[in-house]
């Protein structure tokens, strides 16, 4: 009995019946479309656990979901909700893109500098809109939403300006030089079967385990998170709010804003004109949301995100709608977010078998 | 104060025999006894924690007893939902209101039993309904007024209002007198009146004892959840009603030997300022404070004396005037700054200023030493320090439960919570210690708890101010009693007064009240 208790206390289990009923669903809607659930799930499970190769691929999409999932996580945990995640991932390829064509600099120091600038990007894309909430009391999920638009069309400009487009005809900068790519050498590329395969996953690890870091062990996380949970107590403490908004609302936006130069660097090498959002700040909403706000659990999340991803775009190969995906993906939110409906429902259950 | 009773002892309206109410392992309620009669007050009355709510929330339907049996009028009930209960006559009015902000006082009243016409609300029925129980009651308000724009006790009186619509016969009242004025405990102790004079009974659920005492015929009193003893009131005091509930003898006089007060510690001069609607507040407020005395501020609320705290605490800017700490000034400094000059707090609202929540009591201990040693080492936390530091306050000041070191602060009962918050400011140990309402909520034994250590300071030579809405905790702990009204300092007792008994309620209530002597 009291084990029972714990399982359904914990949210990883929420967590993963929300998948499951997403998967259920997402089954109904291949039925409607006459497509076997059977054959699609299957065609998803070996498009991404079929070929070493494929599972490689699958974190090469995660790797930009778990800059910008941490962006959100990092966001919810200091109280703050950054909905333009979008936005600083968008600035953060530009400045990246920038340098990379821009600046002649040897191999290694030029990918990072193309980094730290997407980072300096996502970082002050993101503390305008703090300075807006601090100063003139500006809802942050309002001006997100205006900053995601600004850069929409911000990169739009800049992808036609003679400095960054490619010549001829085509809607695209011209490709960043191979010195500021974050590739793996081509001969570890060939031996793992995928040409896109880069640094990304591990910087991505390595600063989800630097933001658990500071959330949970350094004093700024303390503040950050005071501020976050009870700002007249944190004012009371003689915490300063509202720089620590700002603090936490850049670092929010640097992280979407690595994510940025990850997706550029590691696989795109340029920008093309955009139609609509692409959406990498929105699918990170998805990862922090899966992970519980966990900066540890982004890491899965975006795996998992990034799994959906790239075995979806193989769907077509049988019939069915890649939307499919995204119809998954939204029930698993909408289940997560009744998690809370469940775990009461669950427990009162339990409650009256024990009465 | 003894008011005439109504009681009916040949008519027991409603009985709850053995009750067991049992939450997985834990059980709130232990084979609890209640019996009412026709016409009475009865007071509920258990330290914190004691069982009291889970007691009323079984008698009003919301949770089913896990054993034993509800008798009305002799006749075995069974409620289901809070529905069921109310369509039987009892009726609760819960410590925190249940009311639409935005609506009408009719309108919540009427609220979920709307009379219609049609599909229409029959407002005019519903109107003289409602006005013709105002008139029986004496409970005159405002229909037609939105909850937002009236006071508190007007607030309550709507909840009232709402039950007696409902046709309640018994009217469960929970810390009803928590939030109010003492103006508006006199009104509503003659609500009541009213209310057993036409045969109604109320349960008062209260950790009060004096209006217990005023009010009540008869009293139960459960402790761990256990019920202890049924007492008529008229036949106990005050201090033997304590030792029933706490299970010990209660210390009711602050022992408080004399002390010599030092020089100025808190010095205020004409402060002017405004509150959060533009109106001005504090109009040229001087005050001070001096070492080794406790000086209560005395007024009703909302006479500026939060408004004050707030400046001296750096959460409010003021227009004008002078606040010094030991010749320092601090005036419209940051929180961090008043605090490092030499001033801790108790705040008014603990959940709001005093604690986060989400925190661990931990975490919440060292709110303003978080980033200094032994507690942080180059910008890092030390866990081990911290926790150690915690457990030895937790032990020091009886935190309870003594494990929870790492669990939120907000599992904690509102007195642990309060308790968690003294811990912290006393250890401070700052020059001035501010401490509003430090007891609101508690029961008599943790009051007693945080009384002693306002006077520990206070002959550590350290300068309190103490501000309450609890004349008795202001009379029976301050060396010097100031009286705040609109923003003035209006009158004070000196130390002498106070040692002759001169300082009583009708006194000060007078000067409260904007009297003059």
């Amino acid at each position: 009995m009291k084990k029972k208790i714990n399982i359904l206390d914990s949210n990883v289990f929420y967590t993963f019946l929300a998948i499951i009923i997403g998967f259920i669903i997402g089954a109904l809607f291949l039925m409607v479309a006459k497509v076997s659930p059977a054959a699609a799930y299957g065609k998803l499970i070996s498009g991404v656990f079929g070929k070493p190769k494929y599972m490689i691929w699958t974190l090469v999409y995660a790797s930009p979901l778990i800059f910008t999932g941490l962006s959100v996580a990092f966001s919810l945990r200091t109280g703050v909700f950054n909905i333009g995640a979008e936005g600083q991932f968008v600035v953060g390829s530009l400045a990246a893109v920038f340098v990379g064509i821009v600046f002649k600099l040897p191999p290694v120091l030029h990918a990072i500098v193309a980094i730290l600038a997407a980072a300096a990007a996502g970082f002050v894309w993101s503390y305008l809109v703090g300075l807006m909430k601090v100063k003139r009391g500006n809802h942050e999920v309002l001006s997100y939403i205006m900053f995601n638009w600004i850069a929409f069309y911000l990169s739009n400009y800049l992808v036609n300006t003679e400095l960054l487009h490619k010549e001829g005809d085509g809607e695209a900068t011209k490709n960043v030089m191979d010195s500021a790519r974050i590739l793996f050498p081509e001969g570890l590329r060939n031996a793992l079967g995928c040409n896109a395969a880069n640094w990304g996953f591990i910087l991505a690890v390595l600063v989800a385990v630097a933001i658990w870091i500071i959330i949970e062990k350094t004093t700024l996380g303390y503040k950050l998170k005071a501020v976050g949970f009870n700002k007249d107590a944190a004012n009371y403490g003689g915490i300063n709010s509202d720089r620590s908004i700002l603090t936490a609302m850049g670092i929010s936006g640097m992280l979407a804003g690595v994510g940025g130069a990850v997706q550029l660097l590691g696989m795109g090498a340029r920008i093309s004109q955009f139609a609509g959002q692409e959406g990498f700040g929105f699918q990170g909403i998805t990862v922090a949301l899966i992970a519980g706000s966990n900066p540890i659990g982004c890491i899965f999340s975006g795996i998992f995100y990034g799994a959906m991803k790239y075995g979806g775009s193989k769907l077509t190969m049988v019939g069915a709608p890649e939307e499919v995906i995204d119809i998954i993906m939204g029930c698993v939110i909408i289940f997560i977010a009744v998690a809370q409906v469940f775990k009461r429902l669950f427990k009162s259950f339990g409650k009256k078998k024990e009465a | 104060m003894k008011r005439v009773s109504h009681m009916d002892t040949s008519q027991v309206v409603v009985e709850m025999k053995d009750i067991v109410k049992k939450f997985g392992d834990f059980t709130a309620n232990d084979h609890i006894q209640l019996k009412v009669h026709k016409g009475e007050v009865h007071a509920i009355l258990g330290e914190n924690g004691a069982g009291k709510s889970t007691m009323m929330n079984v008698l009003s339907g919301l949770y089913k007893p896990t054993s034993g049996q509800i008798y009305m009028n002799g006749k075995p009930v069974n409620f289901h939902s809070p529905k069921e209960a109310s369509d039987m006559g009892i009726g609760m009015v819960h410590q925190h209101f249940m009311l639409i902000r935005p609506f009408t006082v009719l309108d919540n009243i009427i609220l979920g039993i709307e009379p219609v016409k049609g599909v229409v609300i029959d407002k005019k029925t519903a109107r003289e309904k409602i006005e013709e129980l105002s008139k029986r009651y004496n409970m005159s308000i405002d229909l037609d007024a939105k909850i937002e724009d009236i006071s508190v006790g007007m607030q309550q009186r709507v909840e009232i209002l709402k039950v007696l619509y409902r046709g309640a016969d018994i009217l469960i009242l929970d810390e009803p007198t928590a939030s109010l004025t003492p103006q508006e405990i006199e009104g509503l102790m003659e609500i009541i009146e009213h209310l057993t004079a036409d045969g109604k009974s109320v349960i008062l659920i209260t950790h009060k004892l004096k209006e217990i005492t005023a009010s009540s015929d008869s009293c139960t009193i459960i402790r761990a959840g256990k019920y202890i003893d049924t007492v008529k009131v008229d036949e106990v005091d005050e201090s033997a009603l304590a030792a029933l509930m706490v299970g010990r003898d209660v210390n009711f006089k602050v022992e408080k030997e004399d002390h010599d007060a030092g020089e100025i510690v808190l010095e205020v001069k004409d402060l002017h300022a405004k509150d959060y609607r533009g109106v001005e507040i504090l109009k040229g407020l001087n005050l001070n404070v001096r070492k080794g005395e406790i000086v209560g501020l005395a007024g009703v609320d909302g006479n500026g004396q939060i408004e004050l705290v707030e400046i001296l605490t750096g959460l409010r800017k003021a227009d004008s005037g002078e606040v010094k700490i030991l010749g320092k000034d601090v005036f419209n400094k940051t929180a961090k700054e008043t605090f490092d000059a030499g001033i801790s707090s108790i705040p008014a609202d603990r959940q709001k200023h005093g604690l986060v929540l989400e925190f661990s009591n931990e975490n919440n201990m060292i709110l303003q030493h978080f980033e200094e040693a032994p507690f942080a080492k180059n910008g890092f936390l030390d866990r081990k320090a911290i926790r150690e530091h915690a457990t030895e306050l937790m032990e020091k000041f009886d935190v309870r439960p003594r494990h929870a070191v790492g669990n939120p602060s907000g599992t904690l009962s509102g007195g642990n919570q309060q308790k968690v918050i003294i811990a912290r400011e006393i250890t401070n140990d700052k020059e001035l210690l501010i401490a509003v309402n430090p007891t609101r909520g508690l029961d008599v034994g943790a009051i007693e708890f945080v009384h002693k250590y306002l006077v520990e300071q206070r002959n550590k030579d350290r300068a309190v101010l103490l501000v309450s809405f609890e004349l008795d905790e202001i009379i029976n702990l301050s060396d010097r009693i100031e009286v705040i009204f609109e923003g003035l300092i209006r009158g004070s007792v000196s130390e002498e007064e106070i040692k002759a008994n001169k300082a009583d309620e009708k006194e000060l209530g007078f000067l409260m009240a904007g009297g003059k002597r």
